[in-house]
């Protein structure tokens, strides 16, 4: 007798209804929130790592890499600022938040930044004492919620950041949830204890470009316009956006691709809400140069900034800085597989974490837990940060001598070349091997 | 008495004054004319002087105030005395919307009416307004008492956290998560105190005191629907 056994498929997994995808429904079946996490994008999104410099030859020689400068200094905020700022290197600290970090992190951010010679920023909740007395260069956020907000801080920032919008959630607030309420938290929000704080998503006193205007004339009347004044915004609009911020007096722009980090939202507004930062440089730079603004309102792009090729490709792009987040925080510790036995108790794995909004970070970075938070050295963390600038520096220093640049903002679009179609045409540098990109003016594509 | 001329001057030359005036200084008392509706007037003080504006204000007069008597001699633009620390502004006329946003201490009177969202995100001023108040007025407030001697509009207290609202008329709607509450005598007494602070001769009895349910202070589902 002959077997006569019916071939069967092997199970096929959906593409559309993949695990991830399912483990989300049922989440969400089972407890009717919406996700919250912290950090930026973490879908694959066209990127810097889909550009190339092409680096010298006959056509353009190269700088002598251990004998021929290469600056990297730049001034923030000249335009209207009778004290503007002045750094060694084209990279600075993000904004943060006190209550999204612990006070020794944010020390940490300060002291590293101060030894590279770069800003740190504050963030929503207000300004610390650590962070201030450890930061040469402190940047006040002026957010929406105006948490913590007093014009004793604001007199003693060398920067005002204007915060619209930031990458991670263009157009959304924010929730800083109750477990990270600790009592200085809330004193320092007028708040009470352990409840959620809900961060406005627009500014209580003023809407539109014309406000801002306003807005812009009274923070440089209060301060006696010696600081610059930046505006934040996320990569939603960015030509018009760069162009009303412009317009309404900004002496720095920080744009703020979605890859960039937050303390906490939803993951649906991460993931789906904002363009990638490779897509928003461009425009932002279109704008600035359509007003003759090119240069004198500096761009300061974030959003998933890495590493020196990074910062490299952003300069080339027409940025005149960039701003670090969550590689800062790396840099700090944060998501260090050392933990990784407490990061698989959380549920997670080093590197995937980002439960940040629960407080429990076992790299006591992202907590105000007082026992997790006494894992952090503050001074170690400074050093960490430093080295991690230094090195970002030199990477770019590297790639800049290599097309023959002796100042990282002489690093132009005619340096690259993309890998990908897409990166061709966001980035409009020409794809590799040819002289194309979409859009490119008199192609007929 | 300093009579400084706006027009003649310019804002920058008249808030560098004003600001250049110490703790100490014997120059208390100062007017500023023409204030045609400029921007920023007499924003940043920290000084206890006394600062009269003759006309009516724009946007942000007295923004950030620290220690300074501010009186507005006419009508007030928008975000009037926002962020004020402390100190007192008192506004003759009306006041436009965002009258005191994020203010944290101090007092602002309005002897006319205030419009929207009056008192936003509060986070311990004091704001007496002897008529009415507009819509969505102190959305947000953390802290501090609003007091409206007339009538408040649509979505008074939205999303509150813990300041107070004594409305002596009525309310045309509560925001999200804002309530009725007992006025107890604790309560009387702070409202006779601010109603005294403000030189409005009105009855505490008559008001009806308004604020958080705190069913929004944690997350829930099933409000989700409230947020």
């Amino acid at each position: 007798m002959t077997d006569n056994k019916i071939p069967t498929t092997t199970p096929r997994q959906s593409a559309t209804f993949s695990a991830d995808v399912n483990s989300d429904i049922r989440r969400a079946a089972a407890t009717g929130i919406y996700d919250i996490r912290g950090g930026g994008a973490k879908r694959k999104v066209p990127s810097f790592d889909d550009l190339l410099f092409m680096g010298a030859s006959i056509s353009r020689y190269p700088l002598e890499g251990y004998r021929e400068k290469c600056e990297t200094s730049v001034t923030i905020g000249g335009l209207h600022a009778s004290n503007p700022i002045e750094l060694d290197i084209p990279i600075t600290i993000a904004g943060m938040s006190f209550g999204a970090l612990s006070g020794p992190a944010k020390e940490a951010l300060g002291r590293g930044a101060s030894m590279a010679g770069t800003s740190t920023t504050t963030g929503d909740g207000g300004m610390t004492q650590e962070e201030r007395g450890h930061s040469d260069k402190l940047v006040y956020q002026y957010l929406p919620s105006r948490y913590g907000m007093n014009p004793d801080d604001l007199r003693k920032a060398d920067a005002i950041e204007i915060v619209v919008g930031q990458g991670a959630k263009p157009g959304g607030g924010g929730m800083l949830l109750g477990q990270k309420i600790s009592d200085r938290v809330a004193h320092m929000r007028n708040l009470p204890k352990g409840i959620d704080q809900r961060s406005a998503c627009r500014h209580p006193d003023w809407t539109g470009p014309d406000d801002l205007e306003i807005k812009i004339l009274e923070l440089r009347e209060i301060t006696g316009w010696k600081v610059p004044i930046y505006v934040k915004v996320a990569g939603a609009r960015p030509y018009y956006d760069v162009t009303l911020a412009i317009k309404a007096g900004a002496d720095a722009i920080v744009l703020d691709g979605m890859q960039g980090g937050t303390a906490a939202t939803q993951d649906v507004f991460i993931e789906h809400v904002g363009q990638p930062t490779l897509a928003i440089i461009r425009p932002a730079v279109q704008a600035l140069q359509d007003l003759g603004m090119h240069r004198k309102v500096q761009l300061i792009l974030s959003g998933g900034i890495r590493s020196g090729a990074d910062v490299a490709k952003a300069m080339a792009l027409g940025a005149d800085a960039v701003a670090i987040g969550t590689a800062a925080l790396i840099a700090l510790g944060d998501n260090d597989p050392k933990y990784e036995a407490e990061y698989n108790k959380l549920g997670t794995t080093a590197g995937a974490y980002d439960d940040w909004h629960e407080g429990r970070d076992p790299a006591g970075i992202t907590t105000q837990d007082p026992e997790l938070m006494a894992r952090f050295d503050p001074i170690e963390g400074g050093r960490r940060l430093r080295n991690y600038l230094k090195v970002m520096t030199l990477e770019a220093q590297t790639i800049a001598r290599a097309c023959g640049k002796n100042h990282l903002h002489n690093l132009e679009p005619e340096d690259l070349v993309a890998l990908t179609m897409e990166a061709a045409a966001m980035a409009k540098v020409p794809l590799c091997g040819t002289d194309w990109y979409p859009g490119k003016p008199g192609t007929g594509y | 008495m300093q009579t400084i001329d706006l027009s003649e001057l310019g804002l920058r030359e008249v808030n560098k004054m004003l600001h250049a005036q110490a703790a100490d200084t014997n120059q208390t008392s100062w007017t500023i004319e023409n204030a045609k509706g400029s921007h920023a007037i007499a924003c940043g003080l920290d000084a206890p002087i006394e600062v009269t504006v003759k006309g009516s204000t724009g946007y942000y007069c007295g923004g950030m105030n620290q220690q300074a008597t501010i009186n507005i001699d006419g009508s007030a633009g928008p975000g009037t005395g926002e962020n004020i620390m402390s100190g007192k502004i008192v506004i003759e006329g009306d006041a436009s919307q965002y009258l005191g946003a994020t203010g944290h201490g101090g007092l602002i009177v309005v002897k006319g009416n205030a419009s929207s969202r009056c008192g936003i995100s509060m986070k311990g001023v004091n704001i007496v307004v002897q008529g009415n108040i507009g819509h969505m007025s102190a959305f947000m407030g953390q802290s501090g008492n609003l007091v409206v001697c007339g009538d408040a509009g649509e979505a008074l207290g939205d999303s509150c956290y813990e300041a107070r609202f004594f409305v002596r008329g009525s309310v045309k709607s509560l925001g999200a998560d804002c309530e009725k509450k007992e006025m107890r005598p604790e309560h009387i007494e702070i409202l006779q105190g601010l109603l005294d602070e403000a030189g409005f001769d009105a009855d505490p009895s008559e008001f009806t005191r308004y604020g958080s349910a705190r069913t929004l202070y944690n997350f829930d589902v099933d409000n989700a629907g409230a947020y």
